[in-house]
This record gives C-alpha cells, sequence and structure tokens, in this order.
C-alpha cells in the first residue's frame, strides 16, 4: 500500500474540505482498504468520516424514512421499521457479503463500491475504468460476469451492489453536502452514470461532495422479493438478481417496481418492463414478453451469453412468486 | 501516528504508520498472534476480532480507525485450561483439521450468536418480523464469511449448535 495522511474529521465541514482538496472518505473501508492494498486505488490522503453525526434511521414526514449514511449494512437490514415497511431492502442487504463485512460496510460506502471485474482488480492488465485509454481487458477476455445491458465499448463492467438495486427499486434518494455545506438531493435513478466514453467516472458526485443520507419514500406494500441468482449461495455478488415490489388486485398486476443486479453498469430498472405488467394479469406469457422488452438491446459478450436466458427466467421466475401465479421455481 | 486500543481489558498505545492494519497491528506490533492473517482481503474471516461487540475483518480496516476502540480477540476468549463452551465444544466436536481458521470462526461464532439473541434476521431467516432459529441453515448462513479450507463445515456447524444449546441451558 502506498503511503497516504490521515486525518480524522471531527464536522462535516472539515470532511468535504479535505475532501475538496483531494482527500479520499473511508467509512467502512471494506472495499477501498481491498482496492488500496492492491494499489487500484492509491489515495494521498484519507479523511476518516466514521465519527460523524449521521449514523441514525429516523422516520420522515409523510411516511418515509431517512438513512444516515453511516448506518452499517447489519444495522439497516435488521431495523424493525425497514423488516416491517420496505423488507425488500432487508433482503437485499441480507444477501449480501458476509456478516463481518455487513458489520463494517456503511450505506454510503455501499452505494459507492466499485465493479469486481477481474481486470479492474489486476493492475498488469488494461482497463478504462482504472486507467483511462488503456482499454478494455474484459471484451473478448474472461468475461463470465459482465454487463449485458448498459456497457459500452470502453467498460463492461457490472455495479457489485444488492443493496443499490432493492434502493433503486423502492425509489431512494441520495442526500450529499459539498464543500462550504451545499446540499442537494439526487434520486438514485440520476445518480450512477453508464460509462460511455468515461467509465472511472460512475457518479454524479462533485469534487468534495459527501453523502450523508439516503432517503425511502413511503412504503408501497406489495409482494417484496429479492432473488439473487450467485455461483455459491452465501457470500458471492450477484451473476443476475431481480428486486421486485408488487401489487395485485382483483387477479391483476396493479403496480410493479423491478429492478436489476449483475447486469448493468449500475442497478438497473427498466420503466416499460413495468408498463407492460401494469394492468395486466398474470400469465407465463406476459411474463416471458416482460423479459423480452427487458432484454430487447442486451448483448452478451462470449462468457456472459448465459445471462440472457439466466436473466429472463429469474425475472419470470420473481414475477410468478410476487404474483402469487406460481411456485416460483425458474420455468 | 499514536492510536489507544483496549484489547481484552488491557490498554495498549499503538504508535505505527497510518497503513497498518488492525490485524497487523495486533500481530506485528502488540504480539497478539492468536489471530490470523489468511487472505487480507476480507474473503476468508481468518483475521475475525469483536470490536465494541460486532465482528469484523481485522485485515479490512485500519488501527488508527479504531481510537478508544475495546476490541476482543482469541487470546480474550479463553485459554488452555479454561476454554469458552465454544471452545469446548469444537474440540468435542473435531471442528477443525489444521486449526488455522479456528480463531476467527471462534471470535465469528461468538458474536454470530449474539446477533441471534439480538434477534437479527440472516438471508436463511423465512419470516423477517420472527425471532430467528439456530437452524444448521442459519448457522451455515451467517457463518459463510469464514472459510475452512480443510472444510470441517459440518463439525463446525455442530459445535456451533451444541455451544448454543449449552449456553440456553
Amino acid at each position: 500500500m502506498k503511503p497516504f495522511d490521515y486525518t480524522r474529521a471531527a464536522g462535516r465541514a472539515q470532511a468535504t474540505a479535505a475532501a475538496a482538496g483531494g482527500a479520499v472518505y473511508i467509512a467502512g473501508g471494506t472495499n477501498l482498504l481491498d482496492l488500496m492494498k492492491l494499489e487500484v486505488m492509491a489515495p494521498d490522503r484519507l479523511v476518516d468520516i466514521n465519527r460523524l453525526d449521521f449514523d441514525g434511521i429516523e422516520p420522515v414526514e409523510g411516511g418515509g424514512l431517512r438513512i444516515g449514511a453511516l448506518v452499517r449494512n447489519s444495522d439497516l437490514a435488521a431495523e424493525p421499521a425497514v423488516r416491517r415497511d420496505w423488507p425488500l431492502l432487508s433482503r437485499a442487504l441480507l444477501a449480501g457479503a458476509s456478516g463481518q463485512l455487513r458489520n463494517k460496510a456503511t450505506t454510503g460506502g455501499n452505494l459507492l463500491q466499485r465493479t469486481r471485474c477481474y481486470y479492474f482488480y489486476d493492475t498488469a492488465t488494461p482497463c478504462n475504468k482504472r486507467d483511462p485509454g488503456a482499454g478494455c481487458a474484459a471484451i473478448g477476455g474472461f468475461n463470465r460476469i459482465h454487463a449485458i445491458l448498459g456497457a459500452s465499448e470502453a467498460c463492461i463492467a457490472t455495479h457489485p451492489s444488492d443493496m443499490a438495486v432493492a434502493l433503486r427499486a423502492l425509489d431512494a434518494a441520495v442526500e450529499l453536502e459539498g464543500p462550504g455545506g451545499a446540499r442537494r438531493t439526487v434520486p438514485l435513478a440520476d445518480f450512477y452514470r453508464l460509462p460511455g466514453d468515461t467509465p472511472q467516472r460512475e457518479t454524479v458526485l462533485e469534487a468534495g461532495e459527501l453523502i450523508t443520507a439516503v432517503t425511502l419514500p413511503p412504503p408501497v406494500g406489495g409482494r417484496q422479493l429479492y432473488r439473487k441468482v450467485r455461483d455459491r449461495s452465501s457470500y458471492a455478488f450477484a451473476l443476475v438478481s431481480v428486486a421486485a415490489a408488487v401489487t395485485m388486485a382483483e387477479g391483476r398486476i396493479v403496480r410493479a417496481a423491478l429492478a436489476f443486479g449483475g447486469l448493468a453498469p449500475m442497478p438497473w430498472r427498466d420503466t416499460a418492463v413495468e408498463a407492460a405488467l401494469t394492468g395486466e394479469s398474470p400469465s407465463a406469457a406476459l411474463f416471458e414478453a416482460a423479459a423480452d422488452l427487458l432484454l430487447a438491446d442486451a448483448r452478451g459478450r462470449g462468457g456472459n451469453d448465459f445471462k440472457l436466458p439466466l436473466a429472463g427466467r429469474t425475472l419470470a421466475a420473481v414475477l410468478a412468486e410476487a404474483t402469487g401465479s406460481g411456485t416460483g421455481d425458474a420455468p | 501516528m499514536q492510536t489507544d486500543l483496549l484489547i481484552n481489558g488491557a490498554s495498549y498505545t499503538l504508535e505505527a504508520d497510518p497503513r497498518t492494519s488492525l490485524l497487523d497491528a495486533l500481530r506485528h506490533h502488540l504480539g497478539l498472534t492468536g489471530t490470523k492473517k489468511g487472505c487480507d482481503h476480507g474473503q476468508c474471516g481468518a483475521c475475525t476480532v469483536i470490536v465494541n461487540g460486532r465482528r469484523i475483518n481485522a485485515c479490512l480496516t485500519l488501527a488508527c480507525m479504531h481510537d478508544g476502540d475495546a476490541i476482543t480477540t482469541i487470546e480474550g476468549i479463553g485459554a488452555p485450561g479454561a476454554l469458552s463452551v465454544l471452545q469446548a465444544a469444537f474440540v468435542e466436536r473435531d471442528g477443525f483439521q489444521c486449526g488455522y481458521c479456528t480463531p476467527g470462526q471462534i471470535c465469528s461464532a461468538t458474536a454470530m450468536l449474539d446477533e441471534i439473541r439480538d434477534g437479527w434476521p440472516s438471508a436463511a431467516t423465512a419470516d423477517l418480523d420472527g425471532a430467528p432459529e439456530l437452524s444448521d441453515e442459519e448457522i451455515s448462513e451467517r457463518m459463510s464469511g469464514n472459510l475452512c479450507r480443510c472444510a470441517c463445515y459440518p463439525n463446525i456447524v455442530d459445535a456451533i449448535r451444541d455451544a448454543a444449546a449449552e449456553v440456553a441451558r
């Protein structure tokens, strides 16, 4: 690991001022320190935000929830209000990482974790995300875990978070504070950037901006499911994951919120898929049509071609379970 | 830089480069070599320690981030002749072969049983509203952050189940 200066921030203003000057925030550190050991990331300065005061969960007016950015993944998953009113979020958090990591990892840090693309991690290979302009070794290389939606010729890495997929389906927003105290709120839908020609820029965060909270709108109810398909049954990243919140009335789907992990450089949501389901009676044909819509622009790169049928089948299985029209087993 | 740590009830003052992980601080600076380094990337769990009551990977955190924190390592859990209930159960059930992962398994399981007691759900918990039961499936899921390359998993699950029953008695 390269040497760095370490500062423990006593307040938000000190933290954002340090970051505006080039320091990198450290909270849980479970991803950042991993990357620093490999020198994939090599900041000159770290500013430790662990002792700042946004570590609580509180109801907000109108029935929503504000989750402090420093709330640990394990605390958020176990929070009674989340388990009761936003069970999708608990399920997604519990599907990720290990007990030890969830005790450290924070809400803000989880949103900002980096891809697990092997070539991003391997500094002996070219990677446009790590070293802009170097090229992409995953295209034409081993790309079993890579994106089939939203990728570019510069980068086909996926976003690894489970939590962010659930938050995307739940219409979460991200509260930010910049240097000088400027605050803004960004819907999670607008928080991530697709790679295009600049895969090194993953979010709309500006220099020094700090995530202080994630907010959830009032509970949407319905049946909430998080289905994660992976190479082993625990402690592995998603090949495909589906977050679903589906409300039924009189045998018809009246609301379907769906987000997908493992498929794209960001938690993926496709409102056309949701619109096609809304108002319809559940059937295998309907679910197949939804999968076709989702995957209309999907493209495999060889190793990840299997994700196309896997995504379609996982979506159909989740919809069958969420609508009560089947066992939920993949067809 | 200087960091004050309370480890197994004793005060230590660490003077180390900020790059020093909590794991390296324990092993190389403070002589507490019971905590093991396996992968050094948070994947194997051999370095699991308990910080302020929570199990974490000591390899993936900087010692300087823990100024003032209370840390329990395997040295603070039991000793020859005074084994913890979990340690005795691991011996009884043969929950290891080479033993390298065992300090991490014991620290992890010790804190995991507290998590169950506090009602934390896991991915294996069918009902998020109910109190989790300590089924074998729950134990396996909750211990998935601790690898055993000797693959003593069935005996580790047996040991944890026995220890939980013993404590409950």
